[in-house]
């Protein structure tokens, strides 16, 4: 088959990717491989509103069922994919069908890291990446007892928000000395933590895990390194995610930290690309490589992807910006939070550090690099702007609450 | 079902029928209406859903929440009928609901 597009993985970039394929004029068969049963749905409101049930499935889904249709795109849900044959271009499905691709996107992004611990493999232990995972974790929120939560990145501290909303019992245990550690600096790390144990979470900083206590099958406690053990009704363990590069690697592309690929979501490989939370990507305006794992990321690469392999040569270059919803709190973060060891790092806090509205600017030098907005999106769209006009801004005047922020520009 | 009908900068029209309790953003997206992005999928997190409503429509349309009017106003050319469309939900007393579309989502 000439012509034939691939993409494996029905994700946000894979199919932004089939749809940037198609508004580019690219008329040839495009084909999406799912391992879900599901439509290409959204992930965010799996922790959020879904896992609420606030928001119904139908309005998770990206696009109907028609939409694959009038578009012609074969969508193959229930498969996945064994493996990639670069001499003859053709991937293998598991069970043996073989497909071939005059180019292929890959697009399997980052499923959560398993905890290696003893007694994690118990049933009520929950890891939250797919609609069934949501779909199960929702159920437990209706049991009795206390939910354990390993890890506060954004998972598990939007499940612990839900769960609290819910009436449930909740511990949060974080391994490092502040939550958010890998996403925000210290002031953000202490808003939230506030915010958490406001609302009743027993947020737990420092805290080694070091196994379950085991009944039947089911975890019944988590035990501390300190001894203590935390009876609990079920766990969730929300620990980053690690990309689903094996296909890649046993492909023979170079791998680390996700798939290479250039700015315009190329691998070395003239026939294959990648794209989303599974790719290791150069970004023209920071001037280093990034892999991220957020929306933004996953449409607009997809968006290059997609256009790259249609013939218009697209370059990926937007500013990675993330968003939280906890309680009835919104994190909006834009731009790229620099180390904290780097020479020259400082923040300028515009509101009060303990509530919100408030927003942190950071910066290396005078250079701003990131803006965290709590209920105040407007400091975060002005944050995309500034931040992507390299604009010098006058701290002082920053720092200065009567400066209105349009004044800035 | 409520009727909404969008009007790219072009001036090209596309009529879509939308169940109510939907928003006038999901309705666009699936019906591919092109010029609504979308980018956060309806959790006002993005301003990437910026219309503008006709102004027959604008009362019925509903009151701004505060979150929604700081958006808009760093949106791509703000007007007073700006919306974000994921803050509208279609109802029977929208059926008819006219918006046009900005040059750009900011």
């Amino acid at each position: 088959m000439t012509h034939h597009i691939l993409i494996i993985g029905a994700g946000q970039a894979g199919l932004q990717a089939a749809i940037s394929l198609r508004q580019a004029g690219f008329d040839g068969p495009v084909t999406l491989i799912g391992a879900e049963d599901t439509l290409p749905y959204q992930r965010p409101p799996l922790s959020k509103a879904y896992l609420k049930g606030e928001m119904a499935l139908d309005r998770l889904l990206l696009r109907p069922d028609a939409f694959f249709q009038s578009q012609n795109i074969t969508l193959r849900l229930n498969s996945v994919v064994e493996g990639i044959d670069r001499a003859s271009q053709t991937v293998t499905l598991v069970g043996g069908e073989t497909l071939s691709y005059h180019k292929l996107l890959i697009a399997t992004g980052a499923p959560p890291r398993r905890l290696p611990l003893e007694g994690a493999d118990a049933s009520n232990v929950y890891y939250l990446r797919t609609l069934k995972d949501s779909d199960k974790l929702r159920n437990i929120l209706e049991v009795d007892g206390r939910i354990v939560i390993v890890g506060a990145g954004y998972i598990g501290l939007e499940v612990a928000a839900v769960a609290r909303a819910a009436g449930r019992d909740v511990t949060v245990l974080e391994m490092a000395d502040r939550v958010l550690s890998r996403m925000v600096g210290n002031t953000v790390s202490n808003f939230f933590q506030n915010l958490h144990r406001g609302h009743g979470v027993d947020l737990r900083l420092g805290a080694q895990l070091c196994g379950f206590t085991n009944k039947g099958g089911r975890v019944v406690a988590a035990r501390l390194g300190d001894g203590e053990e935390i009876p609990c009704a079920a766990v969730l363990v929300g620990i980053g995610a690690a990309p689903d590069q094996g296909l890649a690697v046993d492909a023979g592309l170079k791998v680390e930290n996700g798939i290479w690929v250039d700015e315009s979501a190329r691998t070395e490989d003239p026939a294959i690309w990648a794209a989303g939370d599974i790719s290791n990507f150069p970004s023209p305006f920071y001037g280093c490589r990034f892999r991220l794992e957020s929306v933004p990321n996953a449409i607009e690469q997809g968006k290059t992807a997609g256009l790259t392999m249609a013939g218009k040569e697209h370059i990926y270059d937007a500013l990675p910006w993330f968003w939280s919803d906890q309680y009835d709190v919104k994190l909006q973060t834009v731009g790229c939070l620099p180390p904290a060891d780097s020479a020259n790092r400082h923040e300028i806090v515009r509101g009060d550090a303990a509530r919100a509205p408030l927003s942190v600017w950071t910066f290396v030098g005078d250079e701003l690099r990131s803006v965290d907005a709590i209920n105040e999106p407007a400091a975060f769209l002005m944050g995309k702007r500034l931040i992507a006009a390299r604009t010098k801004i006058d701290a002082k005047k920053l720092a200065d609450p009567a400066t209105e922020l349009k004044s800035l520009m | 079902m409520p009727k909404i009908t969008y009007i790219e900068q072009n001036g090209t029209e596309h009529v879509v029928d939308a169940e109510a309790g939907v928003s006038v953003m999901e309705a666009a997206v699936k019906n591919m209406v092109p010029g609504i992005d979308a980018d956060c999928g309806g959790a006002c997190a993005c301003a990437t859903c910026h219309v503008y409503v006709d102004a027959a429509w604008l009362e019925k349309a509903g009151k701004k929440e505060n979150m929604e009017e700081s958006m808009l106003d760093f949106a791509y050319e703000p007007k007073d009928n700006s919306r974000l469309s994921c803050q509208i939900t279609m109802s029977d007393a929208l059926d008819g609901l006219i918006v046009r579309l900005p040059e750009f989502q900011g």
